[in-house]
């Protein structure tokens, strides 16, 4: 990992939160921003916008793909990064802290018990490749 | 003479690989009752002279724009197409070409997209526009679907002085994306503004406003936009006479998010309603949603100017299942006589057209009022469309107009039934002061019961 990041958890979907009560800021994972190669276009949820766990939250387009990124939890948007709308390479220079994606607040905090820890993550990303 | 290629020896083989005995069996899951048993009824087979004699008498019983003095516009207008513009499309470099998408092989066919994508743009006040879709009225539908993918709302607010034809299409479209339209009546010629008010609700993803509108009048477009914005919807707007935009400011400058619209007043001939050209536009913070295909210009590894397509992954390429719309075709050789027709008209020709057009239909409409039993049916600002009561009914009035060669106005009942008295008129650069004259006499013979 290019960035200290021991506060954040990690979702099988590539994606990491970091909780702070019941407010989960996301982006996407380091390795994540590699496999996408630069990203030129985020699409960003409405403010307000209330949301399922896993269903589509923002929209990446890189120069090779473009994927979705799914919510880690379910509930509302907050807040968005709008810095990424003029500065979407920001997911790829800072993944784990500039390049912050949404800001949700959870509607059932036990959706917060299932995330990996750093260490559990790098473990899931060694098997998958 | 039978023009299916195999033989008689082919078709055994392919049955037999198939395992069926006849050509019939092969069909056996058809419906009998939908199967012909007889021949079909056909006269003899002609000798080509015979033929070529018989088509020429067929042909002779059309009714050509030019040779009639024609006042019927409602969506399709009667323009003045210089030579210049069928020489260009006639090259065979543009018109055979199918697909010309690659950018490889195709860089003046997509240039030629990207100039005609420039003008609209700069016609409409929009930051983007496609590379042209089928009409009008596709193009209008298209953009309901966008409205909703921008506010991601399900619901369409349609005028009742947008284009019938227009306002179906966009009813199909919404049917099968679940999208609700609601209708706002009209008064005197222009959008109930009372009632636009009141029809917008929460769930609205845009207004749908023509202009100038289907009775050819000019809305009031500022109010409209205000409403609109204030109620977090979409403003959308539908030009189907572009040529008035010669004289209108263009509807990005009065705040439209999506202006849609046809394109054959430039450079289309009326061709029986078509092949014409739809064009959609927005503005850049929308671009990702435009439906159809952008061609964009950009540098090659040597820094030279190339054009290519762009933004593709909006539709079949990457994610076809969330892509706003998945129409790929356009236009090509409709856009490119629009690009030719502006090109060779250019800014100070397409202001003189829109103003003969309307300085014309202001002439026929003041002749028109002092014929007895003709009155102006509203009193909204129009361009070169108005609607008049008639003293006799529609229908007959065309017929006796037409004995005299004149194709007269849209019956306006087809679409209004509270309408049936009334004709809307269309005058164009194509008619004449003589035509005109000869058309208000001609409304004065007719006109007695």
């Amino acid at each position: 990992m290019n960035e200290e990041t021991p506060q954040l958890r990690y979702t099988k979907e590539h994606e990491w939160v970091k909780v702070e009560g019941d407010i989960v800021t996301t982006g996407i994972t380091d390795y994540a921003q590699k496999q996408l190669t630069d990203v030129i276009f985020v699409e960003l949820p409405k403010i307000g916008k209330v949301v399922k766990k896993g269903e589509t939250l923002a929209v990446l387009e890189s120069v090779k793909a473009v994927s979705d990124v799914y919510s880690p939890v379910s509930g509302e948007v907050l807040e968005t990064n709008e810095a990424l709308v003029s500065k979407p390479e920001l997911i790829n220079r800072k993944p784990h802290s500039e390049g912050w994606i949404t800001k949700l607040r959870v509607k059932d905090s036990k959706e917060l018990d299932n995330f990996m820890t750093a260490r559990e993550y790098e473990d899931f990303v060694e098997k998958e490749k | 003479m039978d023009y299916v290629p195999h033989t008689e020896k082919e078709r055994r083989e392919m049955l037999m690989s198939l395992g069926r005995k006849s050509v019939d069996e092969l069909f056996a899951d058809i419906d009998k009752r939908l199967i012909l048993k007889n021949d079909l009824d056909l006269p003899p087979a002609m000798s080509e002279p015979e033929l070529f004699r018989h088509m020429l008498t067929l042909s002779e019983k059309n009714g050509e724009a030019l040779h009639k003095r024609c006042f019927l516009g409602a969506g399709a207008y009667n323009h003045f197409c210089p030579s210049v513009v069928n020489h260009i499309v006639s090259r065979s470099e543009f018109y055979t070409a199918y697909t010309p998408y690659q950018p490889e092989v195709s860089q003046g066919t997509l240039q030629a997209i990207f100039e005609y994508q420039t003008m609209i743009g700069e016609l409409v006040g929009m930051d983007v526009v496609n590379a042209s879709v089928y009409d009008g009225a596709s193009a209008l539908a298209e953009a309901a679907i966008m409205a909703s993918d921008i506010t991601e709302r399900d619901e369409i607010v349609v005028s009742s002085t947008v284009h019938p034809e227009y306002r179906e299409v966009v009813k199909t479209y919404c049917n099968a994306h679940e999208l609700k339209t609601k209708e706002v009546p009209y008064d005197d010629g222009v959008t109930d503004s009372e009632k636009l008010e009141e029809a917008i609700s929460e769930k609205s993803a845009g207004v749908f406003i023509q202009n100038p509108n289907f009775f050819g009048s000019i809305e009031n477009v500022f109010e409209i936009e205000k409403v609109c914005h204030e109620r977090g919807c979409l403003f959308v707007l539908s030009v189907v006479e572009p040529t008035s935009l010669g004289m209108l400011k263009p509807p990005g400058e009065y705040g439209a998010d999506i202006v849609t619209g046809e394109g054959q007043s430039f450079g289309n001939p009326l061709n029986y309603g078509g092949p014409h050209l739809g064009f959609v536009g927005t503005k850049k913070e929308h671009m990702r949603h435009i439906s159809g295909r952008l061609s964009g210009m950009t540098v090659d590894t040597k820094g030279r100017r190339g054009f290519v397509l762009t933004l593709q992954a909006r539709e079949q390429h990457i994610r076809r299942e969330r892509a706003s719309s998945n129409i790929c075709t356009n236009q090509a050789l409709n856009a490119l006589a629009a690009t030719v027709y502006l090109s060779a008209l250019g800014k100070n020709g397409l202001k003189e057209l829109a103003n003969l057009c309307y300085q014309k239909a202001h002439y026929a409409c003041d002749k028109i009022k002092e014929v007895a039993g003709f009155q102006p049916l509203f009193k909204a600002p129009f361009y070169n469309e108005f609607a008049v009561r008639c003293p006799v009914e529609p229908e007959r009035l065309n017929e006796r107009l037409l004995e005299r060669g004149i194709v007269g106005g849209f019956e306006l009942g087809r679409y209004y039934t509270e309408l049936k008295d009334a004709m809307m008129f269309c005058v164009t650069e194509n008619n004449t002061k003589k035509d005109i004259d000869h058309l208000v006499e001609a409304l004065g013979e007719s006109g007695r019961n």
